[in-house]
């Protein structure tokens, strides 16, 4: 009998990993953001010294305690999650995966740690300027940790600075700088915060906004949104423009992830971007249906969105799979043939570097040096494609293309529309009307939830969009897993769905009740 | 400076690193102990928020310490972190719900409207308490008892069936409650963590009854941890041990492997004797003395557990033995040379690994400008953040 990796495993570690990094990043975005807020509150209080200030602070810092707490609780089992259900990726690129791990936990999660436990008992322990050194080191400790886990994330879309090893069986790092500074590492981390401080700014809106219709703690409710509606405006520029930095790294690195976002089947040149549409229902690659049964496009510009010029040739999903185009970059410069090729090539390059690898693997162990250096010799050439052997056929290549492209869509309208509504309450605040404005006090509140989707989308569309990879060509989630009995991981996913769901209710509930209760004792010290 | 050692440094270093970090972690899990205290020790609602309350100013040293213990293991050894938790599922799993649950225990015990209710959160630290505890110190008998598992790295080549480590153990890695040793070490670490407890409660509270009752179950903890930690170190001291052939790599098992391994390294008998040492001379000082001296047990017998468990996790590593035996096929053993990072990455962290005293010397600012009184029943109530 020919064993084989059972199909459920795969699903089933994938629904696991995707429930508790949702969960996950139901909480860190704001930790990310509301950490800066507050800090930025607190400095205006010790230059001032006016107490208001400190029982702002105080306020949105209670907030930030619960929601602290749910975050740390998930994402302990994230990080444990690769070893328990991705074992084999964690042998295949632990050399240079861990390190941003370990990196992340003694240089990060300890100053975060560490001060955030200043920051909340020490206010009649401490100096004030100790106390708001340690607020802003928590900021700071919970963006470095963000820093590193995107860095590994980032790693995996686009795997630089390292080489494969086949006496070891697994990819070495060969260069730490370039795994930190790969572009697509720069750019995924500023995204990436940026998003949390946009959150952050819009949770201290929404719920500012929420007591001023209910005509309480006005002044708090005033001075907190003129903080992060500023904040905010600043912030979402920024996401906006490393919005765009990421799909001009998406277009070069990984254009199948490309194609899914924008529903692209067949590439042309100056292709434009689908700003609205609906996908036909059950399209699939290649059988001749329109991708869209209505779409509004604007000219050019998915070509210079994703290459700098109105001409750029864009492949879509079909050209990906057949190849044959001539691609604007290749993802591995120098490693790719001037006209792209077929899936089914890459399928079989693939096989070809695994095969050699077994040769090789077999000539070493008799030393036979000729045949080893040989069978190293293929296996090198054709290493760019090792994950490709993997795919039983070309269309596994292809990530779901609906949930991408809506995810995508969904996530750019809402960020156009918190800068609209940043500078809406900006002016409103500027001309003294906020506070009678009261659909635009409302449109706040339930701006909160929308964020959220929007932090979700993005992350869909980054790990969706690159299926079926773990690591980017080299290694997909069929090859990645533990071997582990898909009933296990099923009874593993609900305790966790559940737990987390039930932590979710307490934490919303509350949270709603220390909204309600708001600030409590006045600034005394 | 790193970059001209050799590998065999470099794996050396980094399993000290690792193995103090797992130290340090048996030390923290005080806060583990203390959780199961906290109806013990605590009488009515007032005590049991300063118990809470002073463990819950420590809990996130412990948690982010288990957490870089996770990550510094899998970034210096990653074939453990990858057969361990891929293969051990059940084992790990057991030990990280129990930490979920702790994470918001804190925070949302004694907040009004809170869903679970206070008492299901006091019991999430309970369950922590002694789960966390037993089970961990149960994986970390492995290290010494073996599991089995079987790693074949050239299965990459097998298109269909990929994956390099299985667990062939018939419970993924729940089957280690069965062996005997295993329950003693965790039993020890369960019982030692409630001794370290009530010596942080010593510490931190300035609360007549609640001392009472520490000294109480100081010496009613100590009793069992003793009786658990001796019959398993004397156990460890018979059983024979894995070694490895330095030469070839080959792993058979040695008689006496971990007393010759004692007698071979000095310098870890001597971190051994001092640490159990210090251990029991923590104990002692509140049962016999009072006033000031009573109360810094815990500063003898933190650092104690500390140098103890070092010296056991160098017994498992060191001198040609392999920490993560499998008995199973012991050829897939894993030491510190077949399962380490590469040469580069190994250096690279060991840059990382430089920032580790300054990280300790801001825990430790920050931990005694904190902790610069004691805690007691009027804090409570003046405090305006509280669990």
């Amino acid at each position: 009998m020919i064993e084989s990796v059972d199909l459920s495993t795969i699903d089933w570690s994938r629904a696991q990993f995707a429930l508790t990094a949702i969960y996950h990043w139901l909480f860190v975005p704001l930790t990310l953001g509301l950490s800066f807020l507050i800090a930025i509150m607190e400095t205006i209080y010790v230059k001032t010294g006016d107490p208001e200030w400190k029982r702002i602070t105080k306020f949105w810092m209670t907030l930030f305690g619960i929601n602290f707490a749910i975050g740390v609780a998930t994402g302990i089992i994230l990080e444990f999650q690769f070893g328990t259900n991705w074992s084999n990726y964690s042998w295949f690129v632990g050399d240079i995966f861990g390190a941003p791990l370990a990196i992340e936990g003694i240089m990060a999660f300890f100053l975060e740690s560490t001060f955030i436990a200043v920051m909340f008992f020490g206010w009649n322990k401490v100096s004030k300027g100790f106390h708001l050194t340690s607020s802003w080191l928590t900021a700071i400790g919970a963006n470095l940790s963000a820093l590193w886990i995107l860095v590994a994330n980032a790693w995996m879309q686009y795997p630089a600075g390292m080489h494969f090893n086949p006496d070891t069986v697994r990819n070495e790092m060969v260069n730490f700088w370039e795994v930190l500074l790969s572009p697509v590492a720069v750019n995924k981390f500023l995204h990436t915060v940026s998003s949390g401080y946009v959150t952050g700014a819009i949770f201290v809106i929404g719920i500012s906004a929420w007591f001023l219709l209910k005509k309480r703690e006005l002044l708090m409710a005033q001075r907190s949104i003129l903080v992060a509606s500023i904040f905010g405006l600043i912030t979402s520029l920024f996401l906006a423009f490393t919005g765009d930095g990421s799909a001009y790294q998406v277009a070069q690195k990984q254009p199948m992830k490309l194609a899914a976002m924008e529903g692209l089947y067949k590439g042309e040149k100056g292709v434009g971007l689908v700003a609205m549409g609906i996908l036909t229902p059950g399209k699939k690659a290649g059988d001749g249906k329109d991708a869209f049964l209505v779409k509004i496009e604007i000219p050019k510009l998915l070509s210079v969105l994703g290459y700098r010029n109105t001409d750029a040739y864009v492949p879509g999903v079909e050209d990906l799979i057949q190849g044959g185009f001539k691609p604007e970059f290749s993802p591995r410069p120098a490693q790719e043939s001037a006209i792209a090729i077929s899936v089914e090539e890459k399928i079989n390059k693939g096989r070809t570097a695994v095969t050699a690898l077994g040769i090789y693997k077999e000539a070493k162990a008799v030393d036979d040096k000729a045949k080893s250096d040989s069978a190293l010799k293929v296996m090198k050439e054709n290493f760019p494609y090792f994950g490709y052997a993997y795919l039983n056929k070309p269309a596994s290549a292809i990530p779901n293309v609906p949930v991408t492209f809506y995810s995508f869509h969904i996530m750019v309208a809402l960020g156009v529309f918190f800068i609209l509504l940043f500078i809406a309450v900006l002016y409103a605040l500027k001309k003294k009307v906020l506070e009678k404005q009261r659909w635009l006090l409302w449109l706040s509140v339930w701006t909160i939830p929308l964020v959220y989707l929007a932090s979700q989308t993005g992350w869909i569309v980054a790990e969706m969009g690159r299926q079926p990879w773990v690591i980017q060509d080299l290694m997909p989630t069929m090859a990645a897993i533990s071997k582990i009995d898909a009933s296990s991981v099923v009874i593993t996913f609900f305790l966790f769905a559940a737990v987390f769901t039930a932590l979710l209710i307490a934490e919303i509930m509350i949270m709603k009740r220390q909204i309600s209760i708001g600030p409590k004792e006045g600034g005394t010290k | 400076m790193f970059e001209n050692m050799s590998i065999e440094t470099l794996q050396s270093y980094w399993y000290i690193i690792v193995s103090l970090l797992g130290s340090v972690l048996v030390f923290l899990m005080f806060v583990q102990g203390g959780q199961t205290l906290i109806y013990t020790i605590g009488k009515n609602e007032e005590e049991r928020k300063m118990l809470v309350n002073t463990l819950g100013r420590k809990w996130e040293f412990t948690f982010t310490t288990l957490v870089t213990f996770g990550g510094a293991f899998f970034a210096s050894f990653p074939l453990f972190y990858s057969t361990s938790f891929g293969g051990a599922y059940w084992v790990w799993m057991a030990i990280l719900f129990p930490f979920i649950i702790q994470a918001v225990a804190y925070e949302f015990r004694s907040k009004p409207n809170n869903f679970l209710g206070q008492k299901t959160y006091e019991w999430f630290l309970i369950i922590n308490g002694l789960l966390g505890t037993v089970l961990i110190g149960a994986a970390v008998s492995t290290f010494f008892t073996g599991s089995e598992f079987s790693i074949n790295k050239t299965s990459m080549i097998n298109l269909t069936d990929p994956i390099i480590s299985r667990w062939e153990g018939p419970a993924n890695g729940l089957e280690a409650v069965l062996n005997w040793r295993n329950v003693a070490l965790g039993l020890a670490v369960f019982f030692l963590a409630r001794v370290l407890g009530t010596l942080y409660f010593l510490n931190t509270i300035a609360d007549e009854n609640i001392r009472k009752r520490s000294k109480k179950h100081l010496l009613i903890n100590t009793i069992p941890f003793l009786i658990f930690f001796l019959s398993y170190v004397i156990a460890l001291m018979v059983y024979p041990g894995f070694a490895v052939d330095p030469l070839s790599g080959t792993v058979f098992m040695e008689p006496y492997k971990y007393f010759h391994n004692l007698i071979t390294m000095p310098g870890v008998l001597i971190l051994f004797i001092i640490g159990v040492m210090l251990v029991l001379a923590g104990i002692a000082l509140p049962l016999l003395g009072e006033g000031k001296r009573g109360s810094t047990g815990i500063w003898l017998a933190g650092p104690g557990t500390i140098f103890t468990v070092l010296a056991l996790f160098l017994l498992a590593g060191f001198n040609n033995t392999a920490y993560y035996p499998s008995t199973y096929d012991l050829q897939s053993s894993l030491t510190i040379h077949n399962s380490s990072s590469s040469h580069y990455t190994l250096t690279a962290m060991s840059y990382v690994s430089i920032m580790v005293p300054f990280v300790v010397a801001y825990i430790w600012y920050a931990w005694k400008s904190i902790n610069n009184k004691k805690i007691d029943a009027a804090e409570m109530k003046s405090e305006s953040h509280t669990y």
